[in-house]
Order: structure tokens, then C-alpha cells, then sequence
């Protein structure tokens, strides 16, 4: 893949849609961002506001898009190939449904070796378990044997091993309880630091994407209403009247709390 | 256990090395899960009780001739039918003077042959077509489930009977009639869990590493839908072995003078009014092992059930 440096992932006049003709619903509405090479970036928005589809568009999860998706400066065509797969992994939302229920960790993490024609299956197992911090003793555990918080660590694990350069995130902590959401997105926070990763997050929680991200899109009925800076958005310097609304109750949260 | 001294964490008994939850190898993951399921279903005194008549029964087919009180081919016309207890036949002889345990227990093994072959050939074309149908969708989807739907409206029987008489009577074609009609309703089971599954995030995941249609079914979608087709067939077993009788009633399945259950109860009814043991014996013996099918069938469902073990 040719590696144009500045470019992690490009959306251009983007439109998802499902369904056809008269029961045609527009769930992403000529959608653009750019993010920069080993930048962060977060979605935010309500349910239904067309962020996790904008994701399932770039990885091709959904059937139905048109307009222009580039990854490292190259223009997606209807088909991924492996170059896509090697380079994007994605984690998703809910990690009880996102491990296979019949496949140990072991299992799970050597699948993703072998589709990708790695060598030294045994060492990278170990490492990868290493980095998202879970012990050896998981390696041969199945997902019923292990809790929320350790399941994402194993779909982080998954997603890593195979060595990506950019990362889409499907609110990985939504599913979790508060303090596990903590450890995890430290250590989301941690590996992309230590890895040069993209992030591509999606999110519901303004205090997350602050968090994590540098630039933040807010979405509201499939469009993108308004980009802005981390720095704006912790100085509360929203332009577009939902953002305003999000930060609001984002704020009146905080000192609920 | 020899594992224990390679191994830096050490387990004391062969139970803790099977129970343990954190396994330090494939195997011993893959043996403790196998072992739990073990547990659970020695737990469950019905599918224990069918097991062990199971066992019974291939431990008689696989002993039968020392097992046999006689050879279950030698006629004795001076001894026709005699009532079970006399003349030293314990269950009766039938109207060539053959005795009827003899024949039942080297009948024990032509009931396993078919079952055997019938269960290991069924549920895989059931497997392929409902899976591939399932997973891949659109006009595959449509052509496949259409074909099995026409071959669920045939009655069972009817159909066996059509594909025996244009292959010719015999056990191997009985077979092939049974698997030929029976495995439509493994089609649509496997059809069905794999609509659930194939939109599940775990399948997507793989999807996202660059797994193809192919792997993905085998590996990925197969080892679900076992579960529920392995539960399926041993309900089935008991109807396998009826259609296999059906068919040697009719003259269809195993042919004289083989022992086949079926094919016996269907020379003793001429006698039934008379001479009631010499069609009672191996109705009885097809009752009890279809019985031991469904209740290991009830059994082998609470342990296997995805929905329970995925909690």
C-alpha cells in the first residue's frame, strides 16, 4: 500500500442508506472528515445519529454507500482486499457478543495470525496478551470464563496481533461498568502511544471523546453538524445549537455527579 | 499425570487438571470442556439409563457370536415356533424354527449399521446445504431452501419407498433411501442458526480480518449448529430405525434371511394372533432402543443447548 504519511482515513460526500425506493431510510447524509495519520479522532452523537454506521461504511459492513472513502491515501473500491484488512481492525461495542462463544482465547487470537500468514504464532499470542494487560492463564480461557473488561481486552487483542495502523473504535466502553471504563480506555490511550495507532472513535459520551481525541465530529440525524478542536470543546466553544445541547447536559452530568 | 512435571503450575489430581479454569494447553481447554459437558449430562439419570442401554447394545452386536445361544441362520422345522422358555429357545423360536434371541442380537448389528450410517450422513448434507443457504443468501438461499422444501413434502416413508424400488431392495439402498429423505429438517435447523449467527459482531470480526465465505462457515458458523443437530439426530434416531423396520415390513430394507428387526416383525405377523411372541420380540427390541435414543436426545439437549452453556 502506498503510504502517503499525512493520511489515515479521508470520508468524502459519504451516503449510507438502507433499503430501497419508498422504504429507503438515509442513515449517513453526505458525510466528510479527514483523519490525519496517527491522529485521533472521535464521533459523537445520540443513538441513531448514523455514527457506528459511518464506521460499518468504512469497513464495508453495510451493503449500500456511495461517495469517496480513502484509507492511507487510497480510494476504497466496493471490495476490501486483504491490504484494507491488514491495515484497519475494528473493536466492537458490545463485547459479549463480539468473541466467538466456542473458541478460546488461544483460538481466537491464532485465527487472526493464520489469516494474515504469521509466523511465531506462539510469541505473538504471548505479546499481544502482554500488551492490552491480561495474564498468560487467559491464553486457553473461553469467553464465558472471563468478564467484560477482560473480553475487551481479548477484542482489542484480536485486533492488534495482526499489526493494524489504524483502529475504529465502536464505543468500546459503553457495554462495560464505569471503572472497567476507565482501564480500558487507558489502555487504549497507552497502546496507541506506544503503537503510532490511528483512532477512528465512536462514542456517545462527550467526557470519552475529550478524552481521547484531538478532533471530534458531533452528529445529529445522519448529518455531521459541527467539527471542532479537543480544546474547543473543553472550552465549551460550540457554534451549532445541538452541539450546545450536548455540551449542556454533558456539563449539567458533571456536576450531577 | 505426566503433564505436571513439564508444566511450572501444578495440579495435584486428574479432576483439578480437569476442572481447573485456567488451562495451560489446547488440549487440556479443549478435554475440560468436554469433561464439564460429561459431568452435566452423568447428572441427568434418564440420558445416563439410555446411554447405558446404548452401550449395551453395541457391546451385544459386537459380541454376538459368543453371545448367541445359536447360529441365527440354522432352521429346525420339528421345532417351529415354540413359546419362549421351551426346548431351550429363551425367546421363542419363529416359524422355521430359528431362535429369535439368536436373531436379535446379530439383528443388533444391521439396527447400528443403519443408524450409524444414516446419523453420519444426514445431518453433514443437512450441515452443507443449511449453512451455505444461510450464510451466503440471495438466489443460493432461495434454489437450495426450495429443494429441501420439496423434499419435506414428500411423507417419509412414501419417498424411501419410491427411491428404494428404483434403486433395489437391500440395506445399502435403505440407507441411502433413509438419508435421501431425511435430511431436509437438518437443512432448515442448521438454515435457522446460522440467520442468527452470521450477523453476530464475532462473525463480523472475522470478516474484518479477511476470512473468507468459506472459512468462515466451516470454521466459524459450523462448530454452532452442531450442538442443535447432534440433539436433533439422536431424537431422529428412533424414527430412523422405524423407517428402516417400515421398510423391511414392506420387503424393501434387508432382505431374508438376514436378521434385520424390521423384516422379522413382519414374518411374524401372519402368526400374531397365535403365536404372539415371534412379532412381539423384536417389536420390543426396536421399542426399547429407540427409546434409549430419545431419552440420551433430552439428555444430550440440556447439555448442548447454546442458549443455556453461552450464559
Amino acid at each position: 500500500m502506498s503510504k502517503d504519511n499525512s493520511a489515515g482515513i479521508g470520508l468524502e460526500n459519504v451516503n449510507v442508506w438502507f433499503g430501497e425506493d419508498n422504504e429507503r431510510v438515509d442513515a449517513v447524509i453526505d458525510a466528510g472528515f479527514t483523519v490525519s495519520f496517527g491522529g485521533s479522532f472521535g464521533l459523537v452523537g445520540e443513538s441513531g445519529s448514523g455514527k457506528s454506521t459511518i464506521l460499518r461504511a468504512i469497513t464495508g459492513l453495510v451493503p449500500n454507500w456511495s461517495g469517496k472513502i480513502s484509507v492511507l491515501g487510497r480510494e476504497l473500491s466496493k471490495d476490501r482486499g486483504k491490504e484494507f484488512y491488514s491495515a484497519v481492525q475494528m473493536v466492537f461495542q458490545d463485547p459479549y457478543a463480539s468473541l466467538h462463544p466456542r473458541q478460546t482465547v488461544d483460538r481466537v487470537l491464532s485465527e487472526a495470525l493464520s489469516l494474515h500468514g504469521f509466523n511465531n504464532v506462539n510469541e505473538r499470542i504471548l505479546q499481544v496478551l502482554d500488551d492490552v494487560g491480561l495474564d498468560k492463564t487467559f491464553r486457553f480461557r473461553w469467553p464465558h470464563q472471563l468478564s467484560g473488561g477482560q473480553r475487551q481486552r481479548v477484542a482489542i487483542a484480536r485486533a492488534l496481533i495482526i499489526e493494524p495502523t489504524i483502529l475504529l473504535l465502536d464505543e468500546p466502553t459503553s457495554a462495560l461498568d464505569v471503572s472497567v471504563q476507565a482501564e480500558i480506555l487507558n489502555l487504549l490511550t497507552r497502546l496507541r502511544a506506544e503503537k503510532g495507532l490511528t483512532y477512528l472513535m465512536v462514542s456517545h459520551d462527550l467526557a470519552v471523546v475529550g478524552h481521547m481525541c484531538s478532533k471530534i465530529a458531533v452528529m445529529n440525524g445522519g448529518k455531521i453538524v459541527e467539527l471542532l478542536s479537543v480544546e474547543d470543546l473543553r472550552a465549551l466553544k460550540a457554534e451549532h445549537p445541538y452541539t450546545k445541547v450536548l455540551l449542556d447536559a454533558s456539563v449539567q452530568k458533571r456536576r450531577e455527579e | 499425570m505426566s503433564m505436571d512435571s513439564k508444566n511450572p503450575q501444578k495440579f495435584s489430581s486428574l479432576y483439578e487438571w480437569l476442572t481447573t479454569d485456567a488451562p495451560i494447553s489446547r488440549n487440556q481447554a479443549r478435554l475440560s470442556a468436554l469433561y464439564m459437558s460429561w459431568l452435566e449430562l452423568r447428572s441427568n439419570p434418564m440420558a445416563m439409563f439410555g446411554i447405558t442401554i446404548l452401550l449395551a447394545l453395541v457391546l451385544i452386536a459386537w459380541s454376538a457370536p459368543l453371545l448367541a445361544p445359536q447360529s441365527p441362520f440354522t432352521q429346525d422345522l420339528a421345532a417351529r415356533l415354540t413359546p419362549p422358555g421351551e426346548g431351550g429357545y429363551i425367546l421363542g423360536s419363529d416359524s422355521l424354527g430359528r431362535d429369535i434371541l439368536s436373531r436379535l442380537i446379530y439383528g443388533a448389528r444391521i439396527t447400528l449399521y443403519i443408524v450409524s450410517l444414516v446419523a453420519l450422513l444426514a445431518p453433514i448434507v443437512g450441515l452443507f446445504v443449511g449453512t451455505a443457504a444461510g450464510y451466503l443468501g440471495g438466489w443460493i438461499d432461495v434454489i437450495l431452501m426450495r429443494i429441501t422444501d420439496i423434499f419435506l413434502a414428500f411423507p417419509k416413508l412414501i419417498l424411501a419407498l419410491a427411491f428404494v424400488s428404483a434403486l433395489g431392495a437391500g440395506i445399502e439402498n435403505a440407507v441411502l433411501a433413509i438419508v435421501l429423505t431425511s435430511w431436509p429438517p437438518y437443512a432448515r435447523i442448521a438454515r435457522a442458526e446460522t440467520l442468527t449467527i452470521r450477523d453476530a459482531d464475532y462473525i463480523h470480526a472475522i470478516k474484518l480480518q479477511g476470512a473468507g465465505s468459506l472459512r468462515i462457515i466451516t470454521r466459524h458458523i459450523w462448530p454452532l449448529c452442531i450442538s442443535s443437530l447432534v440433539v436433533r439426530v439422536t431424537l431422529d434416531m428412533a424414527g430412523i430405525i422405524l423407517t428402516a423396520a417400515g421398510l423391511g415390513f414392506l420387503g424393501l430394507g434387508a432382505q431374508p434371511p438376514s436378521p434385520e428387526w424390521g423384516a422379522m416383525i413382519s414374518a411374524g405377523r401372519k402368526f400374531i394372533l397365535d403365536h404372539w411372541w415371534v412379532a412381539t420380540m423384536p417389536g420390543m427390541a426396536i421399542f426399547v432402543v429407540s427409546l434409549a435414543f430419545n431419552l440420551l436426545g433430552d439428555g444430550l439437549r440440556d447439555v448442548l443447548d447454546p442458549k443455556k452453556s453461552s450464559k
